[in-house]
């Protein structure tokens, strides 16, 4: 499958995530965030960063760029999306998800190999996990605080939309230890650590991340 | 030119963790009798011609729309009155 990455200015993780896609076994393919192009792919990943600096609020002009109109539209017709911590607040800004995330309840930034627990497997991005299987990924985040009103919490809850949860610590005052959440579909996927950077046994913490690219062909195959 | 100001504030509910980090502040410097802080954003429009009530509603929507996330934060809009610059 074509998997996009797309490059905002400010983007940090564009180039491991396109790494990460080709260790999955899918081609990676370069998206601008100045271009109304998607280039044919079947998929796209929003990677990690200070998108247009954060400037505002995290995600919050990334959101209004030209390659963003064409991605919430394919997202709406059923395109799986994953946003990658950075990536996970633009999608939030863009409603394509739901919740907020703010700045850490610690307010210190955050750089730690951290344990998950993964919820839901009905993903085009997570089935390539059992469910209730744990996994260590990297998490570096200082605006990663999942926040929600109650009754979204239970809704997504109720609904099974939480994809992913902090076990044993929760690095950064997310409500419910919420690591993830999904829209009602599934095809779009917010995550606030990083599996794009655990994909190796050479650098990072492991190759636990290797799933969130790998389910896209096992999806396709299954 | 007319000033229009977009006050943006972290809903109640919603945790301010810069708030917490002003509040926690002020005993060190001397300043007692502050029991909470939070900590908003303030908006300077300046618009073109007078500010009627379609502008006022455009500007309410520039607030909703990129200004502020309605899922964590409450905006105000108002007119600043005309200030005399004083000598």
């Amino acid at each position: 499958m074509k998997i996009g990455v797309v490059t905002f200015p400010g983007s940090l993780d564009d180039v491991d995530a396109q790494r990460a896609v080709r260790l999955g076994g899918n081609e990676a393919v370069a998206l601008w965030h100045g271009e109304h192009d998607l280039k044919g792919v079947d998929a796209v990943v929003l990677p990690g960063g200070f998108s247009y600096g954060d400037y505002l609020r995290c995600g919050a002009i990334s959101r209004f760029s030209p390659v963003m109109a064409e991605v919430v539209e394919a997202a709406q017709r059923g395109m799986p999306v994953l946003g990658i911590c950075n990536g996970f607040q633009i999608l939030c800004e863009s409603h394509l998800l739901p919740g907020a995330l703010i700045r850490n309840d610690h307010r210190k930034f955050v750089c730690r190999d951290q344990r998950l627990r993964i919820e839901r497997t009905d993903t085009p991005w997570t089935s390539a996990y059992s469910a209730g299987q744990e996994i260590t990924v990297v998490l570096k985040n200082g605006e990663g605080g999942y926040v929600a009103d109650e009754a979204t919490l239970d809704r997504l809850e109720g609904e099974g939309q939480v994809v992913a949860r902090y076990v044993e610590h929760n690095p950064n005052g997310s409500l419910r230890d919420i690591a993830g959440v999904s829209n009602e579909r599934g095809n779009v996927v917010g995550l606030m650590p990083h599996p794009e950077h655990s994909v190796e046994s050479l650098t990072g913490s492991g190759t636990d991340g290797r799933g969130f690219f790998t389910s896209l062909v096992e999806a396709v195959l299954a | 030119m007319p000033r229009v100001v977009v006050d943006v504030m972290p809903k109640p509910e919603i945790l301010d963790p810069q708030g917490k980090a002003v509040l926690g502040a002020l005993p060190r410097l001397g300043f007692t009798g502050v029991a909470d802080v939070r900590q908003g954003k303030r908006f300077e429009l300046e618009v073109q011609g007078e500010v009627t009530d379609d502008v006022l509603a455009e500007v309410s929507r520039v607030a909703e729309t990129l200004l502020s996330n309605p899922v964590i934060e409450n905006f105000t809009v108002r007119v600043e009155e005309s200030v005399e610059v004083r000598a």
